[in-house]
């Protein structure tokens, strides 16, 4: 909110802002597309995994920005539906059912439940005790993963078979792989970017800003809240449920606070509340974890600075630094 | 007198061993611009967020439009019909000047939460909000952040927010504070256009605005109401010239 004259404002239409908007995620999703053609053309195979892993981080990512950046809640806990997600697709395929149509149900089912529950309880508190109680339902899905001995306990749980969709086998090959979770990808942003622009968005942006204010106005500011949490919450599921048929494997680790921790990183690094930033910043971040781990084993001493003096040095994360660019260029 | 719209009856709160508002009872009739004086620290902003459902009082009764809502939180009042503006500025600094009231509109609207169509296109919401910052003389900077309006047109911007929401009655917390001669003046201005049209209940300082606009003047010190009727007998009340006017010239 810079102060512009008030001139130029008033007859403007469409602002610059509005248009990085629509051209930079068109963009984004293009290139994202590319990807397995540019493979096809010598790109090292690798980069095909390790981007399917990113778009699954994406959705995480994605789903967090919904309450983080747009509803003003810091989650530490979001990791917590990614591995209820994970756990329910591999508890199912372990138990013989592997069909998506049928695991995917389950996932949002039990995701919005798990949401509901803790989110009522976590809304009542604000700022740094939202932050620790949402910590402390995470740990405690996290230990109870830990205790399912049944489903591989503290070892986790190795998957020996993937899912099927209508019969098909979208995840057996590496470019259908990434197509479904890139389609995936692509569908739960539209989903967002629709609600955030929709009344209920609009209630949830001002909320972020001015609870207050929205309250005297006639609206249940924590049940709105409550809402986002929830639908949150079962995208973060859905991720789970590509995440467990990547790795073919599915522990509690997946549900740690250095996840939830990681999650919020992404969002951060890529810019918080402009939703594309965080498939952004999920996929710098586990592009630069890449590259870093295969420099030396201790990638985290130089990654945890450099992540430092990025948030430091560029506010609004990447998109920020590339809207910066974009309107001294033009 | 018509039925009032809003009525206080022996409203009490205290802060610790502090009482700010000790029995205040006040009646608010419809169309009435009822102002409430007094002197700093007297209690005025307490009572006004007792009346707005964001302070609960500890004894005492808040009736409005006939109902007792004593008992409801601010949003359940707001639906009701009980606007309120803020002694400091309150709108949301990112959201254009049409969106702050639209979301008025929204709250009024049959489908305040729905989930897909795009709010900002949505004529439904933009006309009505459209009107009220015409009301308020804001048309022109509609499409102005809330944030990059001047002090003067975010005051206005506030009413224009209450004006959405078709209230019954509007609370206006200093409306006219930290705002210049000029824009005072046009503030006023509307203050007196939306006369007669709503109950309203002003809080205020500017004694010369007080005495343009109210039809009743409640004097509020250390949280007691010492004086209420029309203006010119609260002015001439010596009571009132002790405690507040006197020292304010």
């Amino acid at each position: 909110m810079s102060a512009t004259p008030a001139t130029a404002e008033v007859t403007s239409v469409a602002p610059p802002r509005e248009r990085s908007r629509v051209v930079l995620p068109a963009l984004l999703f293009l290139l994202l597309a590319l990807v397995p053609l540019a493979v096809s053309f010598g790109m090292p195979a690798g980069w095909l995994a390790l981007l399917t892993r990113a778009l699954i981080f994406a959705i995480a990512a994605l789903s967090l920005d919904l309450i983080l950046g747009v509803g003003g809640l810091v989650s530490f806990g979001h990791a917590a539906f990614l591995g209820i997600g994970a756990y329910v697709t591999g508890i199912m395929i372990t138990e013989g059912k592997s069909e998506a149509l049928v695991i995917l149900p389950a996932i949002l089912v039990t995701c919005a439940l798990f949401g509901a529950i803790t989110g009522a309880v976590c809304l009542r508190t604000r700022g740094v005790a939202f932050i620790m109680i949402t910590l402390a339902f995470g740990q405690m899905i996290y230990f109870l993963a830990q205790a399912l001995s049944a489903y591989g306990g503290d070892d986790g749980l190795t998957l020996y078979e993937k899912s099927t969709l209508l019969g098909f086998n979208p995840f057996a090959n590496r470019t259908s792989f990434y197509y479904t979770v890139l389609i995936a990808l692509g569908g739960a942003y539209l989903l967002v970017r629709g609600l955030v622009a929709s009344r209920f968005g609009r209630v949830l942006r001002a909320a972020r800003e001015n609870p207050t204010r929205v309250s005297v106005t006639g609206f249940d500011v924590t049940r709105v809240r409550l809402i986002a949490y929830v639908i949150s919450g079962m995208l973060a599921g859905l991720s789970g449920f590509f995440l467990a048929n990547h790795t073919e494997f599915v522990s509690p680790a997946f549900m740690s606070w250095q996840r939830s921790g990681e999650l919020i990183f992404m969002a951060v690094l890529g810019g918080v509340g402009s939703l594309h930033g965080a498939i952004i910043g999920a996929v710098a971040y586990l592009i630069a974890e890449d590259a870093l781990s295969h420099l030396t084993e201790h990638w985290r001493a130089i990654f945890g600075p450099l992540i430092i003096l990025f948030v430091l040095f560029t506010r609004g994360g990447i998109v920020g630094m590339l809207r910066k660019l974009g309107s001294r260029h033009g | 007198m018509a039925e009032p719209v809003l009525v206080l009856e022996a409203l009490s709160k205290s802060f610790g061993a502090l009482k700010v508002t000790d029995g205040v009872s006040l009646a608010v009739a419809p169309g009435e611009l009822h102002a409430l004086i007094g002197p700093n620290g007297a209690g005025k902003t307490t009572l006004v967020h007792q009346i707005s459902g964001m302070l609960t009082p500890d004894a005492g009764t808040i009736r409005f439009r006939g109902q007792d809502v004593t008992a409801f939180n601010a949003e359940k009042r707001a639906r009701h019909g009980l606007a309120r503006t803020f002694q400091i500025t309150s709108t949301i600094a990112s959201l254009s000047a049409l969106e702050n009231v639209a979301l008025g509109v929204q709250a009024k609207a049959g489908h305040p939460l729905s989930f897909f169509r795009n709010a900002a296109s949505d004529e439904r919401l933009n006309r009505p909000a459209r009107a009220a910052l015409d009301a308020v003389g804001l048309s022109e900077r509609a499409h102005v952040p809330a944030g990059s309006l001047s002090h003067g047109e975010k005051r206005a911007l506030e009413i224009a927010m209450a004006l959405a929401l078709e209230p019954a009655a509007i609370l206006l917390d200093e409306p006219l504070a930290g705002v210049g001669k000029e824009e005072g003046e046009r503030l006023i201005g509307l203050l007196k256009s939306l006369k007669g049209r709503y109950a309203m209940l002003l809080v205020e300082h500017d004694m010369e605005a007080v005495f343009a606009l109210a039809d009743t003047v409640s004097v509020l010190v250390y949280g007691r109401v010492i004086a209420s009727g029309d203006p010119a007998a609260v002015r001439a009340d010596p009571a009132v010239r002790e405690a507040y006017l006197g020292e304010e010239g």
